[in-house]
């Protein structure tokens, strides 16, 4: 199990330089930073002083290995606009996005795994089909619009909710139904057809035909088994998540990472949306790196080896 | 299942095959069959054809000029509110615009969108998972690098500064798009051709000495075409919720272009009185991509039913 | 010895795409402790479905059926699942063809085998424990208290087979089910496997059902033996009667296919029986077995076959053939 571990280590630190250098070179590659960031109205003289001052005239690898090489530090630079450390507002900011990721992916585990379990235990009943149905409309409404529905019905029209901010736990309740709604069809999908095929395996007979309860079959025996690929998805999905909670962030004027990188871009701030893009994609790659680790210490076959 | 190994077969008895005694339909008959009786395949067909008829008759049916402000018909509400009128059924946004006639004009937006970037994910999907499932090894691995790289990036973040920094057009929010959503075909067409690759009839080709050029596009795709397509029209609909959402950030396609997703961004700031105006294009949203990914379960559900989830 | 199984015209019906499909048929046959019953037929006939009949366990759309199931003196048709869960495991257990999967992977050995004695007797951990390794040992598992810690993919296919006998013996039933429970395994484990079983089975005073396809481990093993074709039973009777006297065309059929070192002359052709088993889908007319039969009348495909006696005690089959013709038909010649 080490062994596997320190190879997919190697490999997710890897991945994460790739990430960093592709980041840095989308965002400096694809337009004149210098030009986006001295406005619409500057002179060429602006922008070539803008250029020198920021290193934009120095060679690209250079201000790439500079950056990476702060960063490694903790030092993304200073913010454009806000004139402060870039990582200072940066991790102030990520608390409430975790928050916000992490509620969402609590409700859809208690919205989609029930559901999946439920509809495996019934095939093809109203059960099942319900599920599905669900799975069906779920994947297909647009987030911004769904949350935009929440607001005017339980916000406006009935007043049950509040519709923007963080003072409470209530703010995030909307927020997270709207974010985390989209990854539910998903996860239940894939919970049911795992439940599925391991009801349908050797080993559920035996245990049926051991007069184990069928409650016991269901949860001790079944759903540990198929569990185990929900978990990779859950923390490929948290991690899609995190990156799509700018859209429910300016929705709900959530002052987390995905609302700073609205702004940034609307600021042009590009040493901050290098660092949000960066930080949020080292995540999913820690994220990833952990439902590995987890899938392999779930498999007794890869974990006892 | 494999059968027995190694006990005597001494003394026992392996039957022949139960003889199908009911005459059987055709394999075509059979398809045919599945695909007409299958609720999503139907549906999901009938309304996206209905959405395509009325997006390329736009210029024909749509009663005004979406583009034609009039701003003594500001904000009428929809016909079925008491307010409202037929002469414009779908009421007017706060331009005085026939918000039908856009309807009618952004389906042709989404439409467009959606099928472009999934022609341009898809073929950059397929040939990257095609190659990593067919040569394996080396190729495979730099394949699964690449993969797991896009994964890792933030794809609404990463499109929304890309094109804050080129600037928002419609080509560019198609490209970007369609260089950001490959993975999926990726990692489905690898798959499919690692299933397929060590069949016997690839081998055949293999050994009677086609290129190799010729045993993927003549062995391998015809027959893993239709996972192509499953994954194909559910990517036409991701495509479209991401432009959608591009759009309703206001760094997608440009005012004053229909696109639904702009509509409902120019719609919220009225949503506690005027609600309709969010709420007839997302409804046509919702419809449009729910018509699509109705197709593309139904055609997995139809082609492949083992792989129903 | 008293009889602890009785099963009286139990039939199975599985609704299916083209119709019904009939895959038991008034099947009947008494199992006593500490008696061996061996039922054998090629793949299809319907053996396992019969013991999973038994158990309780036949697939949802399955439809049973049966003048009288009882077992121990309980009817077995009119138990709810609560109850029947009760006795799988308890009572009767049963063992299957295939050890590479019948454990769950995610669990020890040892977890697997005492939460059998905690659901069934309400055992303290340690009493299972002991028990497990009592077992473990019994059927042969080398250090069996370190292997409770392991892991079924620890284990090879032969260890796995007598784990799961360890298992069923947990509880100490009185009837034991076997469903073909060597084909899996390699030539040379199987005579082990087979011995453990009648060693235990004796040990263990238990009735024996075992299910297979193989006419030497029948031989073997067997007390009394009933042979198994197109969902019925067509001749039942002791091993002795069955193998010397074979009154069934498909009984004597099958003994012919077994080569004799000695008498079966090298380059010879083995013995078969031409045609293929019937289609068990819609209504059945006639004996299952008329269209390979060499010895078929235009009755017998006509109406449904009962049973006949043949003239030692015991010993019934299913066939229009008086006992005497039967048998020189035998001495004759081949019965197809």
């Amino acid at each position: 199990m080490l062994q596997y571990a320190l190879k997919r280590l190697a490999v997710a630190i890897l991945v994460a330089l790739t990430v960093s250098m592709v980041t840095f070179s989308l965002l400096h590659l694809t337009g004149d930073p210098a030009i986006a960031l001295a406005g619409e109205s500057a002179t060429q003289e602006d922008i070539e002083n803008i250029r020198r001052v920021y290193g934009y005239d120095r060679p690209f690898l250079v201000q790439y290995a500079n950056w990476l090489g702060n960063a490694l530090t903790g030092d993304f630079g200073r913010s454009h606009y806000l004139k402060t450390e870039v990582a200072d507002v940066v991790f102030a900011r990520l608390p409430t996005t975790m928050i916000l990721g992490a509620s969402a992916i609590t409700f859809a585990f208690i919205l989609s795994i029930p559901l999946g379990v439920l509809a495996a235990i019934k095939p093809n009943t109203i059960f099942d089909r319900l599920a599905l149905t669900l799975a069906v409309v779920g994947q297909a409404l647009p987030s911004f619009w769904f949350a935009l529905i929440m607001i005017f019905w339980l916000g406006i029209q009935w007043r049950l909710l509040p519709i923007s901010g963080t003072e409470s736990w209530q703010n995030f309740i909307m927020p997270a139904i709207a974010l985390g709604y989209y990854v539910t069809p998903a996860i239940m999908r894939l919970t049911r057809a795992g439940m599925l095929e391991v009801l349908a395996s050797d080993y559920i007979r035996t245990a049926r035909a051991k007069g184990i309860r069928p409650g016991t079959i269901l949860f001790k025996h079944a759903l540990r088994n198929a569990i185990i690929p929900v978990v990779a998805l859950a923390a490929v999905q948290f991690g899609f998540m995190l990156g799509g909670s700018i859209v429910i962030e300016t929705i709900f004027a959530i002052n987390g990472l995905g609302f700073l990188a609205w702004e940034s871009i609307q600021r042009a701030d590009l040493p901050m949306m290098q660092a949000i893009v960066l930080v949020l994609a080292c995540f999913y790659i820690v994220l990833t790196y952990l439902a590995d680790m987890l899938n392999a210490f779930l498999d007794p076959r890869i974990r006892v080896g | 299942m494999s059968p027995p190994n190694g006990p005597s077969t001494a003394g026992t008895i392996t039957a022949l095959p139960v003889a199908e005694q009911i005459l059987e339909p055709s394999p075509a008959a059979k398809l045919r069959r599945r695909v007409f009786g299958h609720a999503g395949v139907t549906i999901g067909a009938g309304v996206l054809l209905v959405i395509i008829a009325v997006a390329l008759l736009a210029p024909v049916l749509a009663p005004f000029d979406p583009l034609d402000q009039d701003l003594t018909q500001r904000v009428i509400p929809p016909v079925w509110h008491e307010k409202g009128s037929w002469e414009h059924p779908l009421g007017t946004d706060q331009f005085g615009r026939d918000y039908l006639s856009r309807l009618m004009y952004g389906a042709r937006i989404s439409l467009l969108i959606g099928f472009v970037a999934m022609l341009i994910s898809g073929f950059i999907g397929t040939a990257l998972g095609v190659a990593a499932g067919y040569f394996g090894g080396r190729v495979d691995m730099v394949v699964n690098f690449i993969i797991t790289t896009r994964l890792s990036l933030p794809v609404i973040l990463v499109a929304l500064a890309v094109v804050s920094i080129i600037g928002n057009s419609l080509w560019i929010v198609i490209w970007v798009l369609g260089l950001l959503i490959w993975d999926r075909f990726a990692v489905v067409m690898r798959s499919s051709v690692q299933q397929v690759r060590d069949l016997d009839y690839v081998a055949a080709a293999k050994a009677l000495g086609c290129s190799t050029t010729r045993i993927i596009l003549s062995e391998i795709m015809p027959n893993i075409v239709n996972n192509l397509i499953v994954v194909a029209t559910l990517e036409m609909a991701h495509a479209i919720l991401l432009e959608a959402a591009l759009s309703y950030l206001g760094l997608g396609v440009q005012p004053p272009a229909p696109s639904w997703g702009l509509m409902i961004s120019e719609g919220k700031g009225m949503i506690f009185f005027d609600s309709w105006l969010i709420g007839i294009p997302g409804a046509a949203l919702f419809a449009m991509v729910l018509a699509i990914n109705l197709l593309g379960d139904g055609l997995r559900d139809v082609t492949a039913p083992e792989n129903r989830n | 010895m008293e009889t602890i199984l009785e099963v009286d015209g139990l039939t199975v019906d599985i609704p299916v795409a083209a119709g019904m499909l009939h895959a038991v048929r008034d099947v009947s046959f008494t199992v006593r402790r500490g008696e061996t019953l061996c039922i054998v037929g090629e793949s299809g006939c319907g053996k396992s479905l019969t013991s999973l009949a038994i158990m309780g366990l036949l697939p949802r759309k399955a439809i049973r059926t049966a003048r009288r199931l009882s077992f121990e003196g309980v009817a077995l048709d009119g138990l709810s699942e609560r109850r029947m869960g009760d006795l799988r495991g308890n009572r009767m257990a049963m063992i299957f063809q295939e050890p590479m999967t019948s454990l769950n992977p995610s669990y020890t050995i040892g977890n697997q085998l005492e939460e059998m004695l905690k659901r069934h007797r309400k055992a303290s951990t340690r009493e299972a424990r002991e028990r497990a390794i009592f077992l473990l040992e019994k059927v042969g598992i080398t250090s069996a208290a370190s292997r409770l810690s392991q892991y079924p993919h620890q284990l090879s296919g032969g260890l796995r087979q007598r784990v799961m006998i360890a298992m069923t013996l947990m509880c100490d039933p009185d009837l034991l089910m076997a469903d073909e429970p060597t084909t899996a395994l390699d030539v040379t484990i199987q005579a082990q496997i087979l011995l453990l079983l009648a060693d235990l089975q004796r040990e263990f005073n238990m009735g024996l059902i075992l299910i297979t396809h193989d006419l030497g481990i029948v031989a073997r093993v067997a007390d009394r033996v009933a042979v198994m074709y197109a969902g019925q039973i067509v001749e039942s009777g002791t091993v002795k009667q069955i193998f010397e006297n074979p009154t069934h065309p498909y009984t004597q059929g099958l003994l012919e296919c077994i080569p004799i070192p000695g008498k079966t002359p090298p380059g010879a052709h083995l013995g078969s029986i031409p045609g293929i088993v019937p289609a068990l889908v819609g209504e059945q007319r006639g004996c299952g077995f008329a269209e390979r039969c060499g010895y078929a009348e235009t009755e017998c495909a006509a109406r449904a076959v009962d049973f006949r006696a043949a003239p030692d005690a015991g010993h019934v089959y299913r066939c229009v053939l008086t006992p005497d013709r039967s048998a020189a038909n035998h001495r004759a010649g081949s019965a197809v």
